[in-house]
Order: structure tokens, then sequence, then C-alpha cells
């Protein structure tokens, strides 16, 4: 089973995105399953928020938090620290959005990316860096995910944060 | 049939929307707001044909439905925690009535302490309200309980309420695969609701009335009956659901390697996927490990239990629930099931995710470990034994 943590706070859609990649992971394939959930509670913006994928060739059994994942993906660097280093498996990354460099972690500026964009939170382009960096699922994919979970009118946008996501960690 | 990623409470959506019931009544509450919200939307779209009314309480969702019911209408309401124990005096009218509404419950904590997190402390509470009571274990299932709840429900040898049961959060709120039928299937499954025990200008009659003592044990005694005959009759409609949709069920309880199992964990829910993992796990290392699933807890599965817990040498009941000064009420039920088959096992009781806590799988794999020794009869999963023996 392949596990991937997802930090970010409260509004940024660090639960969109594990959700997105859960969805992604099971599209156009038999013979894959998914489980994506929050971190549960009532909802506050700004507040630290948890979420988890878990990926498998059978069904997903354990319902219970991630103890060690395979990736552990950062939406906000001021949520990074070196203790969650313990919640990643020995082969794991770390994957920060963050315009400076962090020891131990890799860095992407997503931030910059959605800016761009004019896109208000950078989840979508972190769920194409997680793309891209893990080789989970496709390009192709993730697409299909935001075509089948994310309203229309949001769609050309977030479609080329993929895209961006996926070039950024080609270089 | 399409594949879709979806939360349990989407799927029942998805479920009730394929069951096509005429009204649907309810008054939102955590954890099972999604739901009401999603069937709201469909009948806003119109992709689901229903009288979607709004109410002021959980008492009045139920009476709405009742109401709905005895003029012969498919009902269907949800609700979670408080909001079951407030719509309590309802769920008695609905099933003495043989009113076969189906209600999703999302399980959730009581109060005091306050809490929106999941335990079964709300359902379990409520077992001697007449209710058919059945506890899904993942999102796919909770879709098919949807529908097949209502065929159970609306079967004329049973007329009583379906409560299906959802863990709050870890099942409501959990997004997974999903397959949704097509509507011709789920058409095919579930005929429309048609019945004699509705308001009829042709045909007036008296419903909901008062019995005094001369007769009011016979209706007890014949709802009991409906509620026996359920068990046959959720044997039929797995047996059809099958063949129509390609998934099959296991009828009142589901057994996982306990043929041979010298130790069997008797759960419920959602945590069950994480025992029978365990469990295989335990195997590896040579403990013959096995799990049992209850599904229905009314009508209960007495010879079912008896049958599966006869030759092992202990077994533990984990739920997430506790009767103050008791032990769990699902242990209690199955211990009277193996003192009707005259068995004796040695048995304990171990209360778990009380206030949504998290179960792990050490928790888990601790209890068969500690059922090869002799456990106290009630122990509080992070506390320990009650000192009650």
């Amino acid at each position: 089973m392949k596990e991937i943590l997802w930090l970010g706070r409260g509004g940024q859609g660090a639960f969109t995105a594990a959700k997105l990649f859960g969805a992604a992971y099971i599209t156009d394939r038999d013979g894959q399953y998914a489980l994506s959930f929050p971190s549960f509670g009532p909802e506050r913006r700004g507040a630290p928020v948890r979420a988890f994928t878990k990926l498998d060739t059978k069904p997903v059994l354990d319902r219970s938090q991630t103890e060690h994942a395979d990736f552990i993906v950062v939406l906000d660097d001021t949520l990074y620290s070196p203790a969650l280093r313990n919640l990643l498996k020995p082969e794991g990354s770390i994957l920060v959005n963050s315009g400076s460099q962090i020891e131990g972690a890799e860095v992407y500026d997503a931030a910059a990316i959605a800016k761009e964009l004019r896109l208000p939170t950078v989840n979508t382009v972190m769920l194409g860096i997680a793309a891209a960096r893990s080789g989970l699922i496709t390009a192709e994919q993730a697409v299909s995910a935001i075509r089948g979970y994310m309203p229309e009118k949001l769609h050309a946008r977030n479609i080329e944060a993929l895209e961006r996501a996926g070039k950024a960690v080609q270089k | 049939m399409s594949k879709r990623f979806l939360s349990g409470n989407e799927a029942f959506a998805e479920g009730i929307r394929l069951a096509k019931p005429d009204v649907i009544s309810a008054y939102p509450i955590t954890p099972q707001t999604i739901v009401v919200e999603r069937l709201s939307e469909m009948v806003e779209d119109k992709s689901l044909g229903a009288e979607f009314i709004h109410v002021e309480s959980e008492h009045s969702a139920l009476s709405c439905a009742i109401g709905a019911s005895a003029a012969g209408a498919r009902a269907f309401t949800a609700t979670s925690s408080q909001g079951l124990l407030y719509m309590a005096e309802c769920l008695y009218y609905a099933s003495g009535g043989r009113f076969p509404i189906v209600m999703m419950n999302a399980d959730r904590s009581t109060a005091l302490p306050w809490n929106i997190y999941g335990d079964q402390r709300d359902s379990l509470s409520q077992l001697d309200s007449g209710w058919i009571q059945v506890y899904a274990e993942n999102a796919q299932e909770a879709l098919d309980l949807a529908l097949m709840s209502y065929r159970i429900a609306e079967d004329s040898r049973v007329s009583t309420p379906v409560m299906v049961n959802l863990d709050g959060f870890v099942l409501t709120h959990t997004y997974e695969t999903v397959e949704i039928p097509e509507q011709a299937q789920a058409d095919r499954f579930l005929p429309p609701y048609e019945t004699e025990n509705r308001i009829d200008f042709d045909n007036p009659k008296n419903m909901a009335f008062s019995a005094g003592p001369d007769t009011n044990y016979i209706f007890k005694y014949k709802a009991h009956e409906g509620m026996l005959a359920a068990k046959q009759v959720i044997a039929e409609a797995e047996s059809d659901f099958a063949e129509i949709f390609g998934r099959s069920y296991s009828g009142l309880l589901e057994r996982y390697r306990t043929e041979d199992a010298d130790y069997i964990l008797v759960t419920l829910g959602s945590i069950a996927g994480l025992c029978r993992e365990t469990a295989d796990r335990l195997r590896a290392e040579g403990i013959k490990a096995g799990v049992v699933r209850l599904r229905y807890i009314r009508p209960f599965p007495h010879a079912e239990i008896a049958d599966a817990l006869k030759h092992a040498k202990a077994f533990a009941v984990l739920e997430k629930d506790i009767s103050f000064g008791s032990e769990g009420t699902v242990f209690t039920n199955v211990n009277s099931a193996l003192q009707r088959a005259g068995l004796s096992v040695r048995g304990s009781n171990y209360i778990g995710g009380l206030g949504g806590r998290n179960i792990s799988a050490g928790d888990i794999a601790q209890i068969f470990r500690d059922l090869q020794g002799d456990p106290p009869h009630v122990n509080f999963i992070g506390i320990g034994g009650d000192g009650n023996g």
C-alpha cells in the first residue's frame, strides 16, 4: 500500500488534493483502490489540517490515520518541521511548497505557479507535483479527476496548474 | 454501472436516489449533514422526483416520514446522535405502526461530554425500539443497503422500519471506490411500494389506534414476528441482489477465517476491515485468529453467532459502546446467543473508539494476544479492565 499525508491550513484545499489523488488513482484502472479522508472535526479557516490518501491494488481495509507515509505533501511551509520525518517511511520524501530551500525536504515554488495562474490556492499545483514526483498516477488520470470532481468553471486553470507542476518536477 | 470516488454519505445518497423515495424529511446534524445536502441537490436538479420537506427538528423529521408512510409513500429520513435520541419517541410510533421507513443514522457519540465524533452509543441505545438495525462496513455496502433496506422493510412479511448505521466520519466522511448501479437494475430489484397499511378514502380504516390490555400484547407479538421474518427476507433480498448487481452479502453476519480459529473477535461496522487484516497478520505468527462482523443487530443472529463461535477457545466482542454498570450491549447479546445454544465459550468485552478515539491495528492485535490468557470481562482500550472480574 502507498500512503500520502497532506498538510495544509483550513481553506487551502489539502483534503481536495487528497481526494483528487485518490479519484485519479482509480480512474481508468481496474483493480486499483483508494481511500481518502481528512483529519476529522470542525473545519476552521487557517487552522492546520491533515488529509490522507491510501492506494492499493486490493480494497483498502485500514481506515486509521497514516503512521508512515511514502510522501508527505506540505501546502504551507510554516507547517514543515523536521519531526515530520517520524511520519515517513525510510525511503519516503517530503514535498514542500516554499520559496526557500529546506534541508531534508524537496522544495517547489507552487505559490509562484498558482499566482501566475491566478489560482487562490496551491492545492492542485501540489497535486501535480505529487503526481509527477511519485509516478503513482499519470497526468491523464489527474486531469480526469479534475474534470470528474471539480466544478466545470475551475477545470481550465487547474488543469494548467497540473501541467506547470509536471514541468517544475522535470527541471 | 459507473465507478465513482465517493464518501459514505454520498454513496448512501446515491443509493437512496436509486430507491426513488416519494418523501424525504430531515434535519441536518454532523456527521449526517452531507447525505441530506446531496439529496436536496438531487431533488433540486430533478434527478430525484421526491418531495423534500425541511423540518425544524428530528422529532418532526420522523413524524413527517411516518405521516408520509401512512399515506402510502416511500419515506426517508436521516439523523445522528442527539438527533436520534430526540426522535426516540417517534421511533416506536414508526415501528408500532408498521411503517417501512428507512433511516440512515451516522453513528456518533452521545453527550455529555459533548462530542461530534463517531461511536455506536446512539443507535445501540435504541435496540428495543422495534427497528431493524444494520451496520455498514464501507461505502459500497452503504449504497447497497440503501436499496436493500427498502426491499426488506416493505416486504409484507416484515413491515418494519430499517435503520442503516454508518460509523460517523470514518465511514460517512471517507472517500472510496463505489460502483453505482444503473437505475434499470435498481428498478428490477426494488418494485414500487404498495401497501394496504395506508390512508385510503375508498376503503377507510382505523390506523395508529390505541389497544388496551386485552389486545395490546398481540400487536407486540406480531411486531416481534415481523422482525423475525426479516431473517428470511434478508436472505431472499441478498440472493436477488447478487443476481442483479453481481455483489453478494453474507446475511446477518460475516465470518472470516472462523472455521479453524482458536480466538475470534466479534465486531460491527467500519473497524471490521482492520480486524480482518490483523487476523491475517497474527495467523502468520501462528495465532489462529478469526473475525465475525455482525451486520444485523436486530434481528439478532443467535444461531449464526453460536455456530461461528462453537469451536473457539475464546472470543472477544469489540464495540464502540458501553452500558454503564454492566458491559457493552453487543457483548450481552452475543452471550445470550451462546446461552441459548448451550455453549460455554470464554468471552471478554473490549470497549473502544468512544468519542471517535482511534482503534489501531496494535490495539486489535493486543485483544487477540489477551485472549490467549484470561482477560477481565470488560476492558476499556487505553485504560484496562473495569475491576469487576
